[in-house]
């Protein structure tokens, strides 16, 4: 077992080092083969991992100490048990799905840069799951900084482009934001705990050790990282500019890797979140705002992309909204069916992207129905998952959330049930444009118009069904179901909740919200079959097209106020203090050389003078000047 | 005869010799001057020697303290005896080149 451990996590960075390290020699063909080769080897041996919790429970690994003083301890320990053998089966199943799609997607690459997309795409999977397996908080940091570093370089993939590399640059720099709130949180657990195992800090006794203060500075500094990483006001800007790289980077960052971590955290450290009422209570409201400003500004966008990045940003603002009420199971739960069909909304896009050379523009599409028809049939069932329309996946964890949410506040509730519309609208609003109506591109583009090969379409074949039937691992009670997945979580997160609503009442709930949810759904599609979006006319529109300006608002706020301190430190701090104290060095070195080459006459005699009356001082100096007058006064004094 | 008079004596001929190796610009003078101080020291040496020497026997009639200062005055006239033949070799060198043994020629490294 312990092997097992290792090799899910090794497969991949053995990949990483493979093509990382020969990418000048290797053909395209065995860099595809190997990369997605070490993918689903991993995901052959989380399977395993997975049977076995299920058969046995939960397993730790020990391998080595990571850092071992006399006083304090971290163990380079791996654990699998019901949460992360569930995040290992969502990393590396739509991990390699998405490998596989990006053999054919990159075929235009040439081999040292496709060499480099997938050695960057394995250790994106090699990161995310030391994040998942890692048994205390510094692996998991280890983990989380490495999907930073691999965001970084995926995003900046093209970097010949400069927007490209901004864009990389801010996913990278956000997220360094958000580490430090994690970093400082992980200093105040060893100060108060002296360890960050989660077998010795997720248990009642150190929960008794840590005063409310102390709790609620943790986890208020877990969640800004869980911002950073998860995409969460005021940190989420990152993302929908993550789009800058290649399309399959995007499925893995939004569907399997990444922007989950965020969510994982919370969930694993649940028993200290439960702990502060109010830092639930800022978990929740971050997160139904976070859902609904990325839902509002998704309407207006017109970049295929675009709208599903901050579709991703409004779902994990679900998510969060799911943590932050206590259902945490309903957040994984959301986690998982969200993985599936984002994956595959994302992968169906690149397949867009893909037939129409490179355009994103969806006013620029339609029509496409009848030229890529697995491309539409998957991208519509990838939206109906995320609009909630029962029975596909979406609807039975978006319902689980806010059934959740109601029992905690209605207003929750009624501003979940307002994203979901949203969430419906905009998703249907992209789907009519792309792919109704009439062609509106080029007549050369309407010619090159093709189905994308098979190593694309399999894994979007496979996504959608997983997308239709991924509910079944959680239907409720309610339905005759029995609810496998809370069962499942139990261990971790503790039993569910009984919501304390009655059927008729849970029934009704459901019902409001896929009626909205269905409406918001006809009317995009009545809208939008026919024509694409003009320009934003109304002031509303203008807004939420520039994404309520919160990108002008951070370069006011914060760009320019640094941007002038960096003027003032260049213009007068460096130029006049360092420079002016190097070069004052190196100016008055020059002088004194000057001055004291005139010592060098070239008289001989002058040269033994000096020899002489330097003598003469040393002795002066020597016989500490006294002693040497004595000894010539006592001659002296004897004549 | 007390020790002091051999002290005046040697710091006197020590003298001469820096000031005339200050003062004279004519090589060989300048030679002679060091000369002059080398002899000052062996005189010094010699004349401690016989001191020591003295004052042990009054102790010990076989003593032979202070005898080896002697043996130094025989080294320094050796390393002297080496120093003028190779000095007055640069002497002669010096005079094939400049035409001249003023020391305040050779100053062609100023520069």
């Amino acid at each position: 077992m312990k092997v097992i451990i290792g090799l899910i996590v090794l497969w991949p960075l053995v990949g990483f080092l493979f093509n990382g390290l020969g990418r000048n020699i290797w053909s395209k063909k065995v860099i595809a083969y190997k990369a997605t080769g070490y993918i689903v080897a991993s995901f052959i041996f989380s399977i395993l991992a997975f049977l076995n919790v299920q058969s046995k429970g939960a397993f730790t690994a020990h391998y080595f100490d990571f850092i071992n003083t006399a006083t304090f301890k971290i163990p380079f320990d791996l654990k699998v048990d019901a949460l992360s053998s569930l995040f290992l089966l969502v990393i590396t199943g739509v991990g390699s799905l998405i490998h596989l799609y990006s053999t054919a997607y990159m075929k235009e690459e040439e081999a040292p840069h496709y060499a480099r997309y997938f050695a960057y795409l394995n250790l994106f999977v090699f990161s995310m799951l030391l994040l998942v397996l890692g048994n205390n908080y510094v692996i998991m940091f280890i983990g989380w900084e490495g999907v930073g570093l691999c965001s970084y370089l995926l995003i900046g993939y093209w970097f010949t482009n400069a927007t490209y590399n901004y864009a990389a640059k801010k996913a990278f720099i956000m997220n360094r934001i958000g580490d430090l709130g994690f970093l400082l949180a992980i200093f105040w657990l060893i100060v108060k705990l002296g360890t960050v195992s989660y077998d010795n800090v997720l248990t009642a006794e150190s929960l008794a050790k840590l005063a409310t203060p102390d709790i609620t500075a943790i986890t208020l500094l877990l969640f800004v990282g869980a911002m950073g990483k998860s995409a969460q006001i005021p940190l989420y800007t990152w993302l929908p500019d993550a789009m800058a790289g290649p399309t399959p980077v995007s499925a893995l960052i939004h569907a399997a890797t990444m922007v989950t971590a965020g969510i994982y955290m919370i969930t694993r450290s649940n028993i200290l979140f439960s702990a502060s009422e109010f830092t639930q209570h800022i978990v929740a409201i971050v997160g139904i705002s976070t859902a609904l400003l990325a839902a509002t500004i998704a309407i207006k966008q017109n970049d295929i992309k675009k709208v599903l990045a901050y579709s991703t940003v409004s779902q994990l603002g679900y998510m969060f909204l799911g943590l932050g009420v206590g259902a945490y199971s309903g957040a994984v739960f959301h986690v998982i069916t969200h993985a599936f069909f984002k994956a595959l909304l994302f992968l169906g896009a690149g397949s867009v992207i893909h037939a129409m050379h490179h355009e994103q523009d969806i006013r620029k599409m339609g029509g496409l129905k009848s030229k890529l028809p697995i491309t539409h049939l998957t991208f519509l069932i990838g939206c109906i998952a995320i609009a909630g329309v029962p029975p596909f996946s979406g609807f039975f964890s978006k319902d689980e959330i806010l059934a959740a949410a109601f029992a905690k506040s209605p207003i929750y509730w009624a501003l979940g049930v307002a994203g979901a519309a949203m969430t419906a609208f905009y998703m249907f609003r992209l789907y009519a444009t792309t792919f109704l109506g009439q062609f509106r591109g080029t007549h050369d583009q309407e010619h090159h118009l093709h189905e994308s090969p098979l190593a694309m379409t399999l894994p979007l074949i496979l996504l959608a069904v997983a997308s239709s039937i991924a509910g079944a691992i959680g239907v409720p009670v309610l339905m005759g179901g029995h609810h496998w997945l809370s069962h499942q979580l139990a261990p971790i997160v503790g039993e569910a909740k009984e919501a304390g609503l009655s059927a008729g009442m849970e029934w009704a709930l459901m019902g409001v919200s896929v009626t909205i949810a269905v409406i918001a759904l006809l009317i995009a599609l009545s809208i939008y079959r026919k024509k694409a979006d003009g320009e934003p006319q109304t002031a509303l529109g203008k807004f939420l097209y520039n994404k309520w300006y919160i990108d002008e608002l951070y370069e006011i706020m914060i760009l320019n106020p640094l941007h002038k301190f960096a003027g003032f430190l260049k213009e007068v701090v460096e130029k006049n203090i360092i420079d002016g104290a190097v070069n004052g060095t190196g100016k008055f070195v020059q002088y004194g050389a000057r001055q004291i080459r005139l010592l060098q006459s070239g008289q001989v005699g002058y040269y033994i003078l000096c020899m002489v009356l330097s003598i003469v001082l040393l002795f002066i100096i020597w016989f500490n000047d006294i002693t040497i007058l004595k000894f010539f006064f006592k001659l002296t004094h004897k004549f | 005869m007390p020790i002091q008079y051999y002290i005046f004596f040697c710091l006197t001929l020590f003298s001469i010799g820096v000031v005339g190796v200050l003062t004279r610009r004519n090589a060989i003078i300048v030679f002679m001057c060091i000369e002059l101080m080398l002899n000052a020291v062996n005189l010094l040496l010699v004349s401690f020697s016989k001191m020591q020497h003295a004052a042990a026997l009054k102790l010990d009639a076989v003593s032979t303290a202070g005898i080896d200062a002697q043996i130094f005055v025989f080294f320094i006239m050796v390393v002297a005896a080496a120093e003028v033949s190779v000095g007055l070799a640069i002497i002669v060198m010096m005079f094939r080149n400049t035409h001249s043994i003023d020391i305040n020629f050779l100053n062609r490294l100023k520069n």
